[in-house]
């Protein structure tokens, strides 16, 4: 117990500072008579009430084991359990430190057990106490958890009265951190207890309840599947939440039930199309925007409508001219103010501190809004300097800012339009690349895959990215231990691959190295795989560099294509390998390299009669390639694939269901030469 | 919902007789403060005022385009039958569109009254609209602003005018799209516009529940209101309050010039008055002079005990001259007056019955677009004088004029005319009764200032400005007839008619010089456009008084 009292070093220098008072309040908490023992507790209650340093001296001095001691004993009186609590929860308002402590006298324990008691004064004295003790930032949420009877006793204590509503509702929204939290108290029937508090007479009470649902169903689809079929006073609870999102009502209550609707319909309990979201929800949290509100409350506001319709382009199109919402949000960028610098110093604290919060909002907003409507971005684009904005806040302190800025860059570079214009105006790579070579995972995930589409054909920022050594860079993402990055190194290679001259190609080759193409060629993530198989096709493309890579990585190539056939893998997968063997094969020596190989030839038969056309089809193209007759050697070629009965198969296939097949093995059958048009299915693979 | 108004002409229909009793309901608790005794609300299109291309049905509530379509100049609106009342607070319609034709040029907004209907709203002065094809607003303007999106056949557009803060914002299917136009006039009427074939739209002006929860943005400013209310600043001290109302009342008192209440005020709850008492006499005067129409000893007289006021304020200056012209022409102003027999005092006493001017109001919903142009436009000329040719457009006054001059009224006029020349002398030993009185008196000359005369006045405006056109050539034309004898300018003296000419030309000058110093300036425009329509005056001022193409 004294161990608390001293393992802080800087309780030593306040304890120069007590003062005999305060070791007097102390004293007469030891005093042999219970009645003398009770009027010191309420003499110190009376003392410490707004007085941090005295209450800083009382815990310095073991106020807080004895009163724990106090309150534990069954032998007080309920007079004096109940002012101890109240003592404990008035020293709990003072300062973090003062939480600290509380907590580290194992405080929490010994409340939740005086909350067995039956006493309703002193359990509403412990529950305020504890209440205090767990929104307070410092103690940890866990706590909370420890004793599996806790969380079903605070149930049961919530139809004690108004006041245990409160504290314990309070409590549950603080303490709802995780997925597991949210199970725990959804288990336990949270969903049914509290919500008939959601019409409660007290305010609190309803607000602290609201807070409850709008944690519970955080993206947890389990508790919003329920939410929505639960009736409070035989009016559905989407409703309920709706009458809360009045206009009169207080804006605390608006925002709140606003996000609780907005989770409700993330995870899928409530359509998008729902009025209760599209007329009041989505309207709701564009008001939260507006000037006229607090700080804190747009940034709440913006954050949770871009939430809400991040995945719905619908909801983004009305959202973008509710209330000249786009130029609304180029005002989050105004903090603080030169007004607020030069006449109000609070007011500039008060606006810095916002600012970069307020910059991170605005950007993730305008990111939700512009992720799928070209119009969308057109407008946010032509938003008041907002290229210069993105392109500052790629470079701030702040990593929020930063990522919330490269989300928005991200949607953005999805435009065609935007590539060709305002990006390149405004040399966006330039930060970007900045910004790839030291950040944090989650921001390079987001900056690498905008890189990829800025390294997309048409994209005039591919020449200056190219120049400025990009390709080492994306050879070291394709090494990550991150999936998402390995894939987006590889694809932003892929995409700089297409239509590429010679040298870029030999440069990606070489950077990359073949151990690490072969080793991307295994990769447990299929996307890898299939990025770096349409890598192998881009640089496989034109007759002179098929000849080129082929020679100097023939070998390790046709090895890995084997590998992939043989290999268990998707449709996707197998086709794509098929179409890098018809590249092959439109090479002039390369060819030879599967006309020499029977077991290739054998694979590829297999796939001409494959009961997939996507495959029947690219096995086809292979073939096409191997016999067309303007170049050398075709004749030997053409005898013997006849011999292996590729013709048969050729005519099987003029018969095939499939229009595209029988076509093409029609046209084969005609002229040998075959048509051949593998180039034709080629496709930038940039936009996903 | 539309086919619920399509065959509801009759009157005996059940579905007719529940629309317009859901109507009434709904208007009722949206604009609880509206007396529409006093000002009407806008329930459905008029058939009067709207451009000859627009088609009307459905209860005059569905309107559609009949005319070429060509180009702008085929462009029709309709205005809705009555202003937007101000005790509306927040006003709401939506107007569903049921085909966007042709072209869908279509504008939703809103309009004062008289503005040109071959027109789309937005295009011209107090016109204002947000239009179909592009998504820009209009404000007064021919150049649109980019404002919200397009609509077209199925949307449903909203218009929503505020008139505690004098905006105006458009919601689109239920969405608030933000403010379009700040600083709107008073007395605009919901307005559309259509341009080409085809077009059609639906107006619901209450008859339906709105798309736009209107009722839940009102909710937020009752809200504000009151909470405005709650947290104005009073001091916290014992007495505060009471110095508030005190000052209030006070302060009322002075700025409506009853001397004698003010002070007798002042002394029983032993506070101080601002304004010196002299001063407040002399202000009292001045008004008296312009309510009795004698403007030109009106503007003499500020001249001489506030040197100065009037040269800061030429606008001002320039109203006065306005009236004091209208005066002229009616023959009561002083700077005529000396040619005429008739002395403005017996003139006041003609004036009619203080207990008509409330029928005028409930009577004439105009009263505040005309009233403004001739409140006081008191002509001597008496009922039985009335010419026929007159009697035709003065409509509804004829029936208000006959019974015009009760005795009492003459009375009360009487007293209260010979006191606004006698009372400064001797009012700080006048008691407090006769004060009382004559504050009494104030208010109901007030009133009467708004008479029968005027009214006559104001019913001619009332009628389009073609017809009065049309009559003002015919005037012109048909040589001064046996109107001219009944009706005299200027009292039928020559000499005054050609000062009040001089004076008009004076007056003219004086526009286009505020013109040059301050730019334009619509009020004045519109005043003196107000002067040519002022039946005495119609077949000479009108043609000297045309407004002005220097500011045009």
């Amino acid at each position: 117990m004294m161990a608390c009292l001293l393992e802080a070093p800087l309780r030593i220098s306040v304890l120069s500072e007590v003062t005999a008072t305060s070791r007097h309040y102390v004293d007469r908490l030891f005093d042999p008579d219970p009645q003398n023992v009770l009027q010191g507790v309420i003499d110190m209650k009376n003392a410490v009430i707004g007085n941090n340093r005295q209450k800083a001296n009382l815990i310095v001095l073991g106020a807080v084991p004895r009163l724990l001691y106090l309150l534990q004993q069954s032998s007080s009186s309920l007079e004096l359990r109940t002012e101890c609590a109240v003592v404990l929860g008035s020293l709990a308002m003072g300062t973090e430190n003062n939480i600290k402590s509380l907590v580290d006298c194992h405080i929490i324990p010994a409340l939740l057990q005086g909350l067995l008691c039956s006493d309703l004064i002193f359990i509403e004295a412990c529950l305020r106490c504890l209440r205090t003790v767990f929104i307070s930032p410092v103690t940890p949420v866990q706590l909370l958890y420890t004793d599996p009877t806790v969380i079903p006793h605070l149930m049961s204590l919530l139809s004690r009265s108004q006041h245990t509503q409160e504290y314990i509702t309070q409590i549950f929204a603080h303490c709802c951190k995780t997925p597991e939290h949210q199970t725990v108290l959804f288990n336990h029937g949270a969903i049914q207890n509290i919500a008939p508090l959601l019409i409660s007479p007290s305010f609190k009470v309803r607000m602290q309840a609201l807070k409850c649902f709008s944690v519970l169903a955080y993206e947890n689809a389990q508790v919003s599947m329920t939410l929505v079929n639960v009736l409070v006073d035989g009016e559905q609870l989407s409703q309920v939440f709706v009458r809360m999102m009045q206009r009169d009502k207080p804006i605390e209550m608006q925002l709140t039930a606003a996000k609780c609707l907005t989770y409700m319909c993330r995870a899928g309990a409530i359509r998008t199309d729902d009025n209760c979201i599209v007329l009041k929800t989505l309207p709701c949290l564009v008001r939260m925007c507006s000037k006229e509100r607090l700080l804190e409350e747009r940034v709440e506001g913006a954050e949770t409508l871009a939430y809400l319709m991040e995945p719905d382009i619908e909801l983004q199109r009305i959202a973008s001219v509710t209330d000249h919402l786009v130029s609304m949000l180029a005002d989050y960028f105004k903090y603080p103010s030169s007004v607020s610098a030069i006449t109000d110093i609070k007011r500039l604290d008060h606006d810095l501190k916002h600012a970069h919060e307020l910059r991170q909002a605005a950007f993730k907003l305008y990111a939700s809004l512009g992720s799928n409507d070209e119009d969308i971005r057109k407008k946010i684009t032509e938003t008041e300097n907002m290229m210069d904005r993105i392109v500052s806040g790629l470079s701030e302190s702040s990593i929020k800012v930063r990522l919330a800025a490269v989300r928005c860059l991200h949607s953005l570079s999805r435009s065609v339009q935007q590539l060709r214009t305002s990006f390149h105006d405004h040399a966006v790579w330039k930060p970007l690349m900045k910004l790839l070579q030291n950040a944090p995972d989650e921001v390079l995930v987001m900056a690498s895959s905008t890189l990829c589409n800025l390294l997309l054909e048409f994209s005039p920022s591919k020449e200056p990215i190219l120049e400025s050594g990009v390709i080492e860079l994306l050879c070291s993402l394709t090494q990550s231990d991150s999936p998402a990055l390995r894939v987006n190194g590889i694809w932003a290679l892929m995409n700089m691959a297409f239509q590429a001259d010679q040298k870029v190609k030999v440069e990606i080759v070489r950077a990359l190295g073949t151990e690490q193409l072969f080793r991307l060629l295994s990769d447990p993530d299929t996307n890898v795989l299939m990025k770096t198989l349409g890598l192998l096709r881009n640089l496989l493309s034109t007759r002179p560099h098929i000849d080129q890579v082929m020679s100097s990585h023939g070998k390790q190539i046709m090895q890995a294509v084997t590998l992939i056939l043989e290999g268990e893998h998707s449709i996707e997968v197998k086709e794509q390998t098929l179409c890098i063997l018809a590249n092959i094969a439109d090479g002039n020596t390369a060819k030879e390299l599967i006309m020499t190989n029977d077991d290739m030839l054998q694979k590829i038969k297999y796939y001409m009669g494959h009961s997939n056309v996507k495959l029947q089809l690219a096995a086809t193209f292979c073939i096409s390639n191997l016999i067309w007759n303007e170049e050398d050697g075709s004749q030997e070629r053409q005898d013997k694939l006849r011999d292996m009965g590729f013709v048969d198969i050729l005519h099987k296939l003029t018969q095939a269901s499939d229009p595209n097949l029988c076509d093409r093995a029609k046209t084969a059958m005609q002229h040998t030469p075959w048509w051949i048009e593998a180039l034709m299915l080629w496709t930038p693979f940039g936009e996903s | 919902m539309a086919e619920l108004g399509a065959g509801s002409l009759l009157t005996g229909d059940p579905a007719f007789n529940y629309q317009e009793h859901e109507l009434n309901e709904r208007l009722k608790r949206l604009y609880p403060a509206v007396n529409e005794e006093e000002t009407p609300l806008p329930r459905s299109w008029s058939p009067k005022d709207k451009y000859s291309y627009i088609g009307l049905s459905q209860n005059n509530l569905r309107v559609h385009y009949k005319g070429h379509g060509k180009n702008h100049k085929d462009a029709a609106s309709v205005r809705a039958i009555h202003p937007i009342p101000a005790a509306c607070g927040i006003y709401y319609f939506e107007v569903k569109i049921v085909s966007k034709g042709r072209d869908g040029y279509m504008g939703i907004g809103l309009s004062a009254q008289g503005v040109n209907m071959n027109r789309l709203p937005g295009w011209d002065k107090h016109s204002y609209g947000y239009h179909g094809d592009d998504g820009h607003s209009f404000c007064s303007s021919g150049t649109g602003q980019p404002y919200g999106p397009t609509f077209t056949t199925g949307d449903v557009i909203g218009c929503c005018v505020n008139l505690i803060n004098n905006t105006c914002f458009y919601t689109k299917n239920g969405q608030s799209l933000g403010v379009a136009f700040t600083d709107l006039p008073p007395n605009l009427y919901p307005t559309v516009g259509l341009q080409t074939p085809g077009e059609i739209v639906d107006a619901n002006f209450g008859q339906q529940p709105f798309v736009f929860d209107i009722e839940d943005y009102m909710s937020e400013w009752r809200a504000k209101i009151h909470s405005m209310i709650a947290r104005f600043p009073i001091g916290e001290r014992l007495g505060d309050w009471q110095a508030v109302l005190q000052n209030m009342v006070s302060s009322y008192l002075v700025h409506h010039g009853y001397c004698a209440t003010a002070m007798a005020f002042a002394s029983a709850t032993e506070t101080m008055i601002q304004e010196d008492q002299t001063s407040i006499k002399n202000r009292q005067s001045i008004q008296k002079l312009v309510l009795a129409g004698r403007v030109g000893e009106a503007i003499d007289a500020t001249q001489q005990l506030y040197p100065g006021l009037l040269e800061h304020n030429p606008n001002l200056l320039f109203m006065l001259k306005c009236r004091q012209f209208v005066e002229m022409v009616n023959g009561t102003d002083s700077e005529v007056r000396c040619f005429s027999v008739r002395s403005p005092k017996s003139q006041d006493s003609y004036l009619g019955s203080p207990n008509l001017s409330p029928r005028h109001g409930a009577t004439n919903a105009h009263l505040h677009n005309t009233g403004a142009d001739s409140p006081t436009c008191s002509n001597g000329v008496t009922p039985t004088n009335k010419n026929k040719s007159h009697n035709k457009y003065t409509g509804v006054s004829s029936a208000s004029s006959s019974p015009s001059s009760s005795p009492s009224s003459v009375n009360y006029s009487e007293s209260n005319s010979t006191d606004s020349t006698k009372s400064q002398p001797h009012s700080a030993t006048s008691n407090q009764e006769t004060s009382d009185s004559e504050m009494e008196i104030e208010a109901e000359h007030y009133s009467n200032g708004v008479t029968e005369s005027s009214t006559r006045i104001m019913n001619g405006t009332y009628k389009h400005q073609e017809i009065l056109q049309a009559d003002d050539s015919s005037v012109g034309n048909g040589v001064a007839d046996d109107s001219c004898s009944s009706r005299q300018l200027c009292g039928g003296n020559q000499a005054a008619t050609e000062r009040m000419i001089q004076f008009g030309r004076e007056l003219q000058a004086l526009s286009e010089q505020l013109c040059r110093q301050y730019g334009k300036n619509a009020t004045h425009k519109k005043m003196l456009q107000s002067l040519r329509i002022c039946p005495n005056s119609l077949h000479s001022c009108w043609l000297w008084v045309r407004p002005p193409s220097a500011c045009s």
